[in-house]
């Protein structure tokens, strides 16, 4: 048996069509929408790698099933930004250094993102705890901190 | 003459830069294509049967269930390799698909392609394999006390192209390579003071987050592309030609990207099998490993068992180290005669000792097959010979700092191998930096920073702080005469009018910035701003191995070449125009010494491209006697050090990492940011060693392959780090640069360790440290 799965991901409806009802949000997002930006890196919620937004609440989309998604409001990576310019939290990462290999790059973007929304002037032991569900073996996480400083400053500066 | 770079013009973006990398906007962004990303029309999924057992025989194995499954295009078995066998990197020992036997939990027995990734794996549950359960060998003092008896391989592997020339293996046995190294006369040795240690070291994972990935794509010549995640283009290829019988020029592979590596991706995985599932149904296969399945896809570091005898004078100067390294190797070779070689080389740490006795052994087990990670082989004896320096001056009276500067190598002083160490060696002056490093405020009342963070386990009675000091000695590069070399083209050519520069070269960037410092010596060196990098494939000769800490020394070296030759040809050009005299390009312009700028480099490229390739190896080394040690095997060392201050909850054997200094010797640093982030990230895995990683096995089995039950530092155990990097230029290498990735990776555990111990007061002898060494038996003193 298949289903067909519509919802909006970064402000486009979209549908995907023979969705075994065993797949993730995960899997229809990379491997059937086209949308491969969320990672896979360990399929239990456990790294954040595939953190996305799903009707505004930061989700592991490994662990969102496709048919539970139906109608949702997604955001990934390939959403942050408005197509033409990337989101200050993308930039910053990049000058200060955040990305390495990157493969957990997306997952914290959109956990940072979200952060900031919510408290534009965090901490750093709020930082801390906002990301500490995503993972990072190349970076000891502290140029990710830079980073989300970075955003911040950049964002009241720029408000 | 080199003149003061404070008045000379430099090209932006060049060598001590810190330009944003190049594929930055792609990572963030989310158009970067990593191997596991990469799709195909019409592509089908490739999955791995694996043995449950660590050790059986193969009465039989039947495919047909799985076979008539709808949606199964493909299940094979060994029967199935049109070639070799067996693969390895330095002995071809491990089966493509197992026969026979298999030797460790997780040895692939075959492989499906289906239409979808969840019909390929039911089809493998369908798979019946029959197997004759045997009694695995699983430790690794059993192995090496008795090596004729209970042999893991019947056999000897074949040495392949990859074997150190001539190192000392024993495939007969259990033994894979027995390294002794005598130095002075230690048997007659004696001293004033004297401590012993036994130590012990856990398996530990790379844990990269990209599991091991890739499309196999069938040729029209019969051939096959590969676009995979590895960390060595070429000798992937030529492993996988011999077990799929086809030319290498019939094997193209392409760098797809990378989600870490550290070690692990220098064995084979899938890659051959997704090629022997496209080539057998002419589609597309794309295969990508779970988490689960990446815990027994890729060997692991040798866990260790080491015992150390130091000698010294009243003073705490050593007289004599007598140590034994039994690194347990799994159940295949893979790099294990090299890491005995570092461990054994290297084992005394960076010291300078007149008498030295080390015996070194990796040996064979049905356990899961070890190689490359981080540090490799140098990270297991650090650990032992750092926390017998704490004994040492715990018992003479100094302190960890002193008892280091006093028996610190420096430049001059000779290894127990009777190597010279050629290069700066500051170790005393590392030590001294570190202790003048300021420390972290107290106890903080913010629970969140205290052990047992958010689970709100103290409001800090029962916390107590410590401080500890380490640091290790890591050869960069590959060692033991092997012929280590890189190839790199670079062209200088017009691209709408304006110079640039592509640099095309097969080294693997893993995340850790190659493909920036490639820019930045082309920048330097060409004085042209525009810089692309070309898709790392085997198009171009190899890179060598992503590893070692070697590319930036090894492949910054071949691409400097290959600019160097690149600018001779233009300015070749440029006196052809401007008359004699000597140039130089630089930011986009060409300088006479003596007129200043006579014109741009784009009017010298009207005349065409200019292309060179060039092959650079750095100095040769050479094997060392089995027997002794003797030989001047590495060429280069680097150092780093580290001071660790700790919170431990002595009631509950919490453990909080309040912060990590480091100062590393980097010779130049070529990008300065990038350091800083190998450093945090290296720092970081040496954390993850001492305080959680581990992977648990119970009789060869793995007890914990997940992220839920593996753990790995995350953002709230990962402390603030003050770092200081000294560049003191190696006379030898390329800029004088050192290899940068590995040495912080080698002394945060010990430090961590020792900061333990001085916060609770117990004699801590394993890593990873679990919260009941802290409370249960600990000898509280």
């Amino acid at each position: 048996m298949t289903i067909r799965v519509t919802m909006t991901v970064n402000g486009e409806p979209l549908t995907a069509d023979d969705v075994w009802e065993g797949e993730s949000l995960l899997y229809v997002l990379r491997e059937r929408l086209g949308l491969p930006g969320s990672k896979n890196a360990c399929e239990q919620g456990e790294c954040g790698s595939c953190t996305v937004l799903l009707g505004g609440e930061v989700v592991c989309a490994c662990l969102v099933g496709a048919g539970q998604a139906e109608g949702a409001e997604i955001v990934t990576v390939e959403g942050l930004g408005d197509g033409e310019q990337l989101a200050t939290i993308q930039e910053t990462f990049v000058d200060a250094g955040a990305v390495q290999c990157g493969f957990c790059t997306p997952g914290l973007l959109i956990t940072a993102f979200d952060l900031l929304n919510r408290d534009p002037h965090p901490t750093d032991a709020t930082i801390r705890e906002a990301l500490a569900g995503n993972l990072c073996r190349c970076t000891g996480y502290e140029k990710i901190l830079d980073a989300v400083r970075l955003a911040a400053a950049r964002q009241s500066s720029s408000a | 003459m080199s003149v003061s770079t404070d008045t000379v013009r430099r090209t932006p973006g060049g060598v001590g830069d810190s330009p944003v990398r190049p594929d930055g906007t792609f990572k963030v962004s989310g158009q970067f294509a990593y191997s596991s990303d990469l799709y195909m029309d019409g592509m089908l999924w490739g999955t791995t049967l694996r043995s449950p057992h660590p050790r059986a025989r193969i009465r039989s194995i039947d495919v047909g269930a799985a076979l008539k499954l709808p949606g199964v295009s493909a299940v094979l078995t060994h029967e199935d390799v049109p070639g070799e066998k067996v693969y390895g990197l330095e002995i071809a020992d491990q089966p493509v698909l197992a026969f026979g036997e298999v030797r460790y939990q997780g040895e692939p027995v075959a492989i499906v392609a289906a239409d979808h990734p969840e019909t390929a794996r039911r089809a493998a549950t369908l798979i019946v394999v029959d197997y004759d359960v045997v009694d695995p060998v699983c430790d690794p003092r059993e192995a090496v006390g008795h090596p004729f008896w209970k042999q893991v391989h019947d056999e000897p592997g074949e040495r392949t192209a990859m074997s150190r020339d001539k190192a000392p293996v024993h495939p007969e046995g259990n033994i894979v390579r027995h390294q002794r190294v005598r130095f002075g006369d230690p048997d007659a040795a004696t001293a004033d003071v004297v401590v012993h240690g036994d130590y012990e070291v856990g398996m530990q994972d790379q844990a990269f987050l990209g599991p091991e990935s890739g499309l196999a794509v069938p040729g029209e010549d019969g051939g096959v592309d590969l676009y995979v995640a590895t960390q060595w283009l070429h000798v992937d290829r030529r492993q996988m030609a011999g077990a799929l019988r086809l030319p290498e020029e019939k094997i193209r592979l392409t760098l797809a990207g990378v989600g870490g590596a550290f070690g692990a991706r220098e064995d084979l995985s899938m890659q051959v099998h997704a090629c022997m599932l496209a080539l057998r149904t002419g589609r597309p296969v794309k295969m990508v490993y779970s988490r689960e399945e990446s815990f027994f896809g890729h060997v692991h570091r040798h866990p260790a068992l080491m015992r150390y005898e130091h000698g010294a004078d009243r003073e705490g100067r050593l007289v004599y180290v007598r140590a034994h390294v039994l690194l347990d190797g799994g159940a295949y070779t893979s790099s294990t005669p090299a890491v005995v070689g570092n461990a054994s080389t290297l084992g005394v740490g960076p010291y300078v000792i007149p008498h030295v006795a080390m015996d070194a052994w990796g040996v064979y087990t049905n356990n899961p097959p070890c190689g490359a990670m981080r540090g490799f082989g140098a990270v297991q004896a650090a650990f032992a010979y750092e926390s017998q320096m704490d004994k040492l001056a715990a018992a003479v009276g100094v302190s960890p700092v002193e008892i280091r500067i006093r028996n610190a190598m420096s430049e001059g002083s000779i290894l127990p191998t009777g190597q010279v160490i050629d290069s700066p060696a500051p170790v005393a002056d590392l030590m001294l930096r570190l202790e003048a490093m300021p420390l972290p405020a107290p106890a903080a009342a913010d629970i969140r920073l205290l052990p047992g963070g958010v689970s709100n386990t103290t409001h800090g009675e029962g916390v107590r702080r410590g401080v500890g000091y380490a640091i290790g000695i890591k050869n960069v590069g590959f060692s033991e005469g092997f012929d280590d070399f890189s190839t790199a083209l670079v062209r200088l050519e017009l691209v709408g009018d304006e110079p640039s520069v592509l640099v095309h070269t097969a080294a693997v960037e893993v995340g850790q910035g190659l493909v920036t410092v490639q820019a930045q010596i082309a920048r330097s060196e060409l004085g042209v701003e525009r810089v692309t990098i070309a898709a790392a494939d085997t198009q171009v000769g190899s890179g060598g191995s992503t590893s070692a800490s070697r590319q930036t020394y090894v492949t910054g070296g071949a691409v400097r070449a290959a600019c160097e030759g690149v600018r001779s040809l233009l300015i070749e050009r440029a006196v052809q125009r401007y008359g004699e005299g000597e140039y130089r390009l630089v930011d986009g312009q060409v300088e006479s010494l003596r007129d200043g700028v006579v014109g741009d480099i784009a009017s010298l490229l009207l005349d065409g491209a200019v292309e060179r390739t060039a092959e650079w190896r750095h100095r040769p080394t050479h094997p060392v006697d089995e027997h002794t040690g003797r030989g001047d095997a590495h060429v280069q060392w680097a150092f780093c050090a580290h001071r660790a201050v700790v919170d431990v909850d002595v009631e509950l054997g919490l453990i909080r990492v309040v912060e990590l200094a480091a100062v590393q010797d980097v010779g130049k640093a070529m990008n300065p940011d990038a350091v800083l982030g190998q450093i945090h990230g290296g720092s970081a895995q040496g954390l993850g060693l001492a305080v959680m990683e581990e992977v648990q096995l119970l009789d060869g089995k793995l007890r914990n392959p997940s992220f839920t039950d593996y753990l790995i530092p995350t953002i709230m155990d990962m402390p603030p780090m003050r770092v200081e990097v000294l560049e003191l230029a190696d006379p030898h290498a390329p800029y004088g640069l050192r290899g940068v990735g590995e040495p912080p990776t080698i002394s945060s555990t010990p430090a961590i360790v020792a900061a333990v111990r001085a916060a609770s007061g117990v004699d801590l002898k394993r890593v990873p440290i679990r919260p009941e060494h802290l409370v249960a038996q600990g000898s509280r003193h």
